[in-house]
C-alpha cells in the first residue's frame, strides 16, 4: 500500500454517488488540467473499511464516502473533493481530512461547501490550491453542459423508473442507460448533448413494455444519499422492479441543486396543516411529499434512510401520521453498515403481498 | 380571573433560555409551570411517544412535555433555526415544534429563533406578550427585567466556573450539552460519581460564550453548530488550567459524532469519552471515570 503520492503526478478523485459519477467526471476532466480517477465501485469492502474508521454513531454517507476515499487513495489519488451541505453533511470534510491524515496519506483536500452555504469565493479559493490556472469561463461553459446533462439523466431514469418493471425484454432499460450513459461522457458540446438526449429518448420510448393500466405505484421518499446511491439501499428500486411495480422518486441531483430552494416553500406550504418550519435536510419534502403520494392514488410508501440520519428520524412521526389519516401503508428502512440483504427482500415481499392484497379489495 | 397557567419541559432548551423564560412569564402576570427533574416515568412516557431512533434528550423532552399537556393552557416549544451561518443547531432544534404538535394534542405557544430572518428571543417572547393583551412598551418592559435578572444568574455561574480554574485540586472538564449533564436522570449521578473523587469539575457551558464561540475556531474551523462550537471552544479557553477533558454525549447526538470526534483527534489533553444510552447501568461508567481519575492522578504527581 502506497500511502505516499504526494510529488508525482496529480490525480483528482471524489465521493461516488449512483451514475453521478459520469457528469462529474466530464465536468472535472474539461475544467482541470490533472488527471482524474473515477471513484471506484461502492462494495462490501468499501462499507467494511469506512466504518473500521468512523466514529461510532456518524449517519452511513459518512462511512461509505470515507470508505471510498480510502479506496481512491490506495489507488494513487492525491487530490480529494467532497462536497456536502444541510444537514452534517456540511461538516463531513473536515473530520474526514483528519482521519485520513490520521492514518498517514498524503494528499490535498478540497472542501467545494463551508458552513452549509455555497460561496463562490471560497470555492475559487479552494480550486487554486491546486489548479492556479483556473479558467471561470470555460468552468462556466462546462458547468452548463454539466448541468443540462444531471437534467437529462435525470429525466431519463424518471422514465426508467416508471417502466422498468415491465420491461418485455430483460435488462434492456438498463442496458440502453449504459449506452447512453457512456455516450454522454464523450459529447463536445451543448448541442451535441441535446442532439443525443432526443435520440436516446425515443430509443427508450421504443422499447418494448407490457403496462397494465391500473398497475400498483410505489413512492420512494427518505434521506437523499441513500435513495440516490444503490449501494446503500442495497438495490430496493431494482428489487421493486421485479414485482411489476410503478416506482416514483423525487430526490435526484438536479433537485437538490437547483430546485430544492425553490420547492421548499411550495412544500411547507403544501403540507401546512402538519408543518409550519423547516425541518432539516429533505425532512420537510419528504412530508410535503407524503401527502402527496397519499392523495394522489399511490398503492404505498416506502420511507428509506441511513441509520441515525437525524432530520428523517424527525419527520418519521409525522409521515406515520399523515399515513394513518390516509389509511396508506407504509414502510421503514433504516439501513446500516451490516444490514442484511435477506433481511430487507423478506420485508419488501411481505410488502408487496399486503399491497396487492389490498388492491384486490 | 385565573391567571394562565404556562408549562416548560425541563428538557432541551430550558438549559439554555430557562431563566430568561420563567422571570419574563413571572413578569407578565403568568403562572409558570416547570416539570419535574427527570425521572423513570417521564422517561418511560417519552420513549411511548418518541421513534425508537430518536436522540436521547429527544425523548426526554416528549417526556416532559408529555408531563405537561394536561396541567397548564399553554405548553411553550420554541425552535431555535440559527443564530448566524456559522452558528446553527442540531436539526431537533429545527423539528421540535412540529414533532410536538403532530404528537400531542395540546395548545403550544411557539416562536421561531432565525437571527439571520431578525427573528430572536426579544421578537417572539414580545409578540407572546401582546397576544396575552399586553401593550407593546409593557412587554418590553418585562423581557428586558427578566434578560437582567438571567443574565445576573448567568454571570454569577461563571464567576463560580472561572474560580475553580485557580484551586491546586484535579480539574477535569466536562464537556457536554447541558441538557445531558444537568438532566437529573443521566447526567448528575455522573457529576455525583465525580465528585466523589475528589476532583474539581469545570463545566464548558459555564463561560461566556461570546468568547468561547471564537476560540472553537482554532480547534475546527468548519464547525457550524452554535452549541458544539460554545463547548469547544473552552476546551481551548482552559487547556493550560486542566487536567483532562470528560466528553459527555447522549446517544445518538449528531452534531456530537463528528465535532467530538473532531476535538478529541486534535487536542492534547487526556480525555475520556462517556456516551449515555438508555440504560440503567451506570456502574461501567464508574469503572471507566475511576482509572480515568487515576491517570489523571499519577500524570499530575510525577509532573511535581
Amino acid at each position: 500500500m502506497s500511502k505516499n503520492n504526494q510529488g508525482a503526478k496529480k490525480i483528482l478523485s471524489f465521493p461516488q454517488m449512483g451514475n453521478y459519477y459520469i457528469p462529474v467526471k466530464y465536468l472535472f476532466k474539461h475544467i482541470f488540467s490533472c488527471e482524474i480517477m473515477s471513484p471506484p465501485n461502492i462494495t462490501t469492502k468499501t462499507i467494511e473499511l469506512g466504518s473500521k474508521y468512523s466514529p461510532e454513531f456518524v449517519c452511513t454517507p459518512f462511512k461509505y464516502t470515507l470508505g471510498t476515499f480510502i479506496e481512491s487513495l490506495d489507488r494513487g489519488a492525491n487530490i480529494l473533493v467532497q462536497a456536502g451541505g444541510g444537514c452534517r453533511y456540511g461538516y463531513y470534510s473536515e473530520l474526514q481530512e483528519q482521519i485520513l491524515k490520521d492514518l498517514g496519506y498524503e494528499f490535498t483536500f478540497v472542501n467545494f461547501v463551508t458552513a452549509g452555504n455555497r460561496n463562490i469565493k471560497n470555492i475559487l479559493k479552494e480550486i487554486r490550491k491546486f489548479e492556479p490556472k483556473f479558467k471561470k469561463i470555460r468552468a462556466l461553459y462546462y458547468l452548463f453542459i454539466t448541468s443540462k446533462m444531471i437534467k437529462y439523466m435525470d429525466n431519463i431514469d424518471h422514465y426508467i423508473r416508471e417502466n422498468i418493471g415491465f420491461e418485455v425484454e430483460k435488462d434492456s432499460f438498463i442496458k440502453l442507460n449504459n449506452r447512453m450513459l457512456k455516450d454522454f461522457s464523450k459529447v463536445k458540446s451543448y448541442y451535441q448533448l441535446r442532439k443525443l438526449y432526443k435520440s436516446y429518448f425515443m430509443k427508450f420510448r421504443e422499447l418494448k413494455i407490457n403496462k397494465p393500466e391500473n398497475c400498483l405505484k410505489v413512492g420512494i421518499i427518505g434521506e437523499l444519499y441513500t435513495v440516490m446511491e444503490p449501494f446503500a439501499n442495497y438495490y430496493l428500486e431494482r428489487e421493486l422492479a421485479s414485482y411489476n411495480i410503478e416506482i416514483k422518486r423525487y430526490t435526484n441531483a438536479h433537485y437538490l441543486v437547483f430546485e430544492k430552494a425553490r420547492e421548499v416553500k411550495k412544500y411547507l406550504k403544501y403540507a401546512s396543516e402538519y408543518i409550519k418550519y423547516r425541518m432539516g435536510a429533505d425532512a420537510h419534502d419528504n412530508i410535503g411529499r407524503t401527502k402527496y403520494l397519499c392523495t394522489h392514488g399511490f398503492d404505498g410508501i416506502i420511507h428509506i434512510k441511513s441509520s441515525f440520519c437525524t432530520p428523517e428520524i424527525g419527520a418519521m412521526p409525522i409521515i406515520n401520521k399523515i399515513c394513518k389519516q390516509y389509511n396508506v401503508p407504509v414502510i421503514y428502512f433504516s439501513f446500516d453498515a451490516n444490514t442484511s440483504e435477506v433481511g430487507i427482500k423478506t420485508r419488501i415481499e411481505a410488502f408487496y403481498d399486503m399491497i396487492e392484497m389490498r388492491r384486490e379489495k | 380571573m385565573d391567571k394562565i397557567k404556562i408549562g416548560i419541559p425541563r428538557a432541551l432548551h430550558y438549559y439554555y433560555l430557562g431563566n430568561l423564560w420563567k422571570n419574563y412569564f413571572e413578569n407578565i402576570n403568568c403562572e409558570v409551570i416547570v416539570s419535574p427533574p427527570t425521572n423513570r416515568d417521564i422517561i418511560n412516557n417519552g420513549i411511548k411517544y418518541a421513534n425508537d431512533e430518536m436522540c436521547l434528550a429527544l425523548k426526554i423532552y416528549l417526556g416532559h412535555v408529555a408531563y405537561l399537556k394536561d396541567k397548564c393552557d399553554y405548553i411553550l416549544v420554541p425552535r431555535i433555526d440559527q443564530y448566524d451561518v456559522n452558528n446553527q443547531t442540531c436539526t431537533n432544534f429545527l423539528a421540535i415544534y412540529d414533532i410536538v404538535k403532530n404528537l400531542f394534542d395540546c395548545k403550544i405557544l411557539n416562536y421561531n429563533i432565525d437571527v439571520k430572518n431578525k427573528e430572536n428571543d426579544f421578537v417572539g417572547l414580545v409578540e407572546i406578550g401582546q397576544v396575552f393583551g399586553l401593550s407593546t412598551s409593557q412587554a418590553i418592559r418585562a423581557y428586558n427585567k427578566a434578560l437582567d435578572t438571567a443574565n445576573k444568574i448567568k454571570n454569577k455561574d461563571i464567576i463560580i466556573n472561572t474560580k475553580k480554574l485557580e484551586t491546586h485540586n484535579l480539574k477535569v472538564l466536562l464537556v457536554s450539552h447541558p441538557y445531558v449533564i444537568y438532566d437529573q436522570y443521566f447526567g448528575i449521578p455522573i457529576i455525583k460519581m465525580l465528585k466523589k473523587f475528589n476532583v474539581d469539575i469545570i463545566y464548558s457551558d459555564k463561560f461566556d460564550d461570546k468568547r468561547t464561540n471564537l476560540l472553537s475556531t482554532k480547534i475546527s474551523n468548519t464547525l457550524y453548530w452554535k452549541f458544539s462550537r460554545d463547548e469547544l471552544g473552552s476546551i481551548e479557553l482552559v487547556k493550560n488550567l486542566i487536567d483532562g477533558v470528560i466528553f459527555i454525549s447522549s446517544f445518538p447526538c449528531g452534531p456530537d459524532s463528528l465535532a467530538n470526534e473532531l476535538a478529541m483527534r486534535r487536542i492534547d489533553l487526556p480525555y475520556l469519552n462517556i456516551i449515555i444510552d438508555d440504560i440503567d447501568a451506570l456502574t461501567g461508567i464508574e469503572t471507566r471515570i475511576e482509572s480515568f481519575i487515576d491517570i489523571l492522578d499519577v500524570k499530575k504527581q510525577s509532573r511535581r
